[in-house]
């Protein structure tokens, strides 16, 4: 298939994530709020359930939203023309991977209609519970079911990823150097460099933990233990802390995978509507870069409290401390970018500031996080559910929607319409903060997550969750409202569609490659791009600008 | 004749001194060949006389696509090494996992498995499967020869290749079998995949490693099949240079988990 087309399909295959991965997090949500409240057709959730919905709500999030649309959705339809190709590197390989993605979700969907139902170990799937059969409901067929999808996915990431890599370093056009490849594409190239390593790691402890379940080994099961009152042995005197070294060193640079192409993204569309250039370019190379190299150093912050020595605690504090220094030269750059500039705020620049207010935010808590002191309280509260959630699942949203809205023009030919894009900004971020700030005070009261079952519980946790439940209404209220404000996007990009096509072919003003006039030609005598300055220049007084596709016909060019 | 010739004044309208041009002049050594100048000619001291780095994609000549799947196959086999790294290192965790019981002694219930002596015949063989894997790779690209099937003039160099690669592909059968015979040893002495710890290290290691050699036969053959069936010579190339390189690569991984296996455990 034409990468253009396998960037659409991608879209597709997140998009019905996202929409299935957001209605099981409503359902969460109703859930926590009023627990007696009855699914129609259904009944009240059960406690099974409702971890069934937290497994599922990870998963499809986490890996069929986050990994897939930011990196092989945007990528395979903007990549090769933002480094002046027409093609990528290895296009049956590209599509492979689609095809194995769509297995992989189709399986992972199918998992809750199986017999004992889907799984209930979350998407970071932790042993015991999640190696033996009879540990909980849905850990028979349905853990096998995610087990197999998530095995898949790793595979089609790692085919996926090996085309990205080779068509960044082959096939980039004619004076594409490594210094004027757009941000964008180095955070495209950086979570494709750690998608390899990481997720063949996670392939590898899937493989021991499929061992595990049907083979009789004991990888992660110590020698002896008791599963519903009744005793198991395994044959060897394993540990369930194998698997969570082996699941966060994958899982850790799995975030940056997230949201590293968003991270790009922002640095070139801030410089867009600002008219100005990256402040410090070169530098946020190497930031960029060196963001996912530490990020494959600090996996043991998820596992302060999982019983590691103190002195690997605080290896991992210091690493994951580390990472704080240039994930903050990222923010000031884009702080820097756009200071005393006359921005020009289009809907596009408004969810790339969202974007960098949601960075922040959920960024300032890492370091909270990161001090194994602070950890032992926080962990499993809510207030690492904010964390994630603010600086992970809404910055990524708003570089999915940032992407949205700014490629529009080049994917479809017409500009969304920027009133109700106005509209879905100021709504979408005024209650993204009202749905996750309030789950920081929560967590610092002690509110525990991943608990089906918030009320009617007596004694000194009774009383703590009973005072944080009007707080927990909010949120949910809250989130309801998060998702319909999505209806204006939605109606936005319905409206458009079937407006006539316009013929504006660069209205943002745009210096980077993918707007160049024959970038997505299909003709094969169109002239091959080619590249001559590094992108963003702009002139001093932002009115005049040099794409990188235009010939320099001056001396002196700034580089 | 006088032994001292006084040269003849040379007409003084010389011609031009192009002596000091790029690709021109005497260099001190004998004058250079000449080059093409339509290609530019930039003698860069790479050996790119022809400027092929420079050119736009799809005109870099005709290593291009060759390196190209180069770097595809070398990041995959990053992503395949990291696999095995993770087994690998779950290996060592789990070796040195002994620990203090609550009776205050020291256990640590990690037997080391004692490897079948046919692994040493096993790696000796996928050695020797490697050499002539490489054997029949360069044959591939060996300029003379393979000049002339470029052009179309036979299939000398295809026919040379696919001899070496059968030997390679009879040799990494008879490793698989030679693996077959280690596990069924094994399996005699009552050493299972699920009997202890270190049994299941070693045949997650051995089964792992095997089942990417059998796609490497899988691609061998699939590599046979391009050098009799597929038209253009860079694909040939192509299809005995990925697979030979992959080849190379389970036999250097063979060698570092054999010294895991008979020395560390």
């Amino acid at each position: 298939m034409k990468h253009r087309t396998l960037g659409f399909a991608y879209l597709a295959l997140s998009t019905a994530a996202l929409l299935a991965g957001t209605t099981l997090s409503l359902l969460m949500r109703l859930h926590l709020a009023w627990p007696d409240w009855p699914l129609p057709l259904h009944g009240p959730i059960l406690p099974e359930e409702y971890l069934g919905l937290v497994t599922l709500h990870g998963t499809l999030m986490l890996f069929f939203v986050l990994t897939i649309a930011p990196l092989w959705g945007f990528g395979s339809l903007i990549l090769p023309a933002q480094i002046g190709s027409r093609r990528m590197a290895f296009p049956k390989l590209n599509s492979a991977a689609f095809w194995l993605l769509t297995a992989s979700l189709l399986i992972v969907c199918a998992s809750p209609f199986v017999p004992g139902g889907t799984a209930i170990s979350g998407w970071t799937a932790y042993p015991p519970l999640s190696a033996v059969a009879s540990a909980g409901p849905g850990q028979g067929l349905g853990m096998d079911l995610w087990l197999a999808s998530i095995a898949l996915f790793s595979l089609a990431t790692c085919m996926a990823a090996v085309n990205m890599l080779t068509t960044i370093v082959c096939l980039r056009c004619d004076g594409m150097a490594w210094h004027r490849l757009p941000l964008t594409v180095w955070g495209w190239f950086t979570a494709s460099l750690l998608s390899l390593p990481s997720f063949a790691v996670l392939l590898a402890a899937l493989v021991l933990l499929f061992c595990d379940r049907h083979l009789h080994t004991g990888f992660f099961l110590p020698a002896t233990l008791v599963v519903n009152g009744i005793v198991t042995h395994s044959p060897a005197d394993g540990s369930p802390l194998l698997w969570l070294h082996l699941f966060w060193f994958f899982g850790h640079p799995e975030v940056y995978i997230a949201v590293l192409p968003g991270m790009g993204l922002v640095s070139m569309v801030l410089a867009n509507f600002a008219r100005r250039r990256v402040f410090a370019y070169r530098l946020m190379i190497a930031v960029m870069v060196l963001i996912g190299g530490i990020g494959i150093l600090v996996w043991g912050h998820h596992m302060f409290v999982a019983g590691l020595s103190p002195f690997a605690g605080s290896a991992f504090a210091i690493s994951s401390m580390a990472i704080a220094v240039p994930a903050s030269a990222e923010v000031l750059s884009w702080i820097a970018t756009v200071w005393g500039s006359r921005a020009r705020l289009t809907t596009s620049m408004l969810f790339a500031l969202g974007f960098v207010s949601l960075f922040i935010t959920g960024g300032l808590t890492g370091p909270i996080l990161a001090q194994p002191i602070l950890d032992q309280y926080l962990h499993n509260t809510f207030f690492v559910v904010a964390h994630f959630h603010l600086i992970m699942a809404m910055a990524g949203v708003f570089g999915l929607y940032l992407a949205t809205y700014y490629w529009f023009p080049l994917i479809a030919s017409r500009t969304l319409n920027e009133r109700l894009g106005k509209i879905h900004f100021w709504l979408t971020i005024f209650f993204a903060y009202s749905t996750f700030l309030p789950m920081h005070i929560t967590g610092l009261a002690g509110e525990p997550r991943h608990y089906a079952q918030l009320t009617g519980i007596i004694g000194p946790s009774g009383t703590l969750l009973s005072s944080t439940m009007p707080l927990q209404r909010h949120i949910t209220v809250s989130a309801l409202c998060l998702a319909l404000a999505q209806i204006p996007f939605f109606i936005n990009l319905w409206i458009t569609l079937r407006s006539p096509a316009t013929s504006a072919s660069n209205p943002w003003d745009a210096t980077t490659m993918e707007w160049a006039p024959n970038a997505f030609s299909e003709d094969p005598a169109a002239p091959e791009p080619t590249t001559h300055v590094a992108p963003c220049e702009y002139s001093l007084d932002g009115e005049t600008f040099h794409p990188q596709w235009q010939p320099v016909t001056q001396p002196n060019q700034p580089e | 004749m006088p032994t001292i010739f006084t040269p003849p004044q040379v007409d003084p309208r010389r011609k031009p001194d192009h002596s000091h041009d790029p690709g021109e002049g005497d260099h001190g050594s004998g004058r250079r060949p000449p080059i093409d100048k339509r290609t530019g000619g930039s003698d860069n001291g790479d050996g790119d006389n022809e400027n092929w780095n420079d050119r736009p994609v799809g005109s870099r000549g005709p290593r291009e696509r060759l390196s190209q799947t180069r770097i595809g196959i070398a990041s995959a086999l990053a992503g395949d090494m990291m696999f095995f790294i993770a087994i690998i290192s779950a290996f060592f965790v789990t070796k040195g996992s002994g620990q203090i019981n609550h009776y205050g002694e020291y256990v640590n219930t990690w037997h080391p498995t004692v490897i079948p002596t046919i692994l040493r015949l096993n790696t000796a063989v996928l050695v020797l499967s490697s050499v002539t894997a490489e054997i029949a790779r360069r044959s591939m690209f060996r300029e003379n020869d393979a000049m002339d099937e470029w052009i179309g003039l036979g299939k000398p160099i295809s026919r040379r290749a696919a001899i070496w690669l059968s030997a390679t592909l009879a040799l990494g059968i008879a490793f698989l079998a030679g693996q077959w015979i280690a596990w069924r040893q094994l399996a005699a002495e009552h050493v299972y995949f699920a009997s202890n710890a270190s049994s299941h290290f070693f045949y997650i290691i051995t089964v792992a490693h095997a089942v990417h050699l059998f796609l490497g036969l899988v691609a061998l053959v699939a590599a046979l099949l391009s050098l009799r069936a597929s038209r253009q010579f860079a694909t040939r190339q192509i299809w005995v240079d990925t697979t030979v390189w992959y080849w190379h690569a389970m036999g250097g991984l063979w060698i570092f988990l054999f010294i895991l296996l008979e020395f560390f455990q």
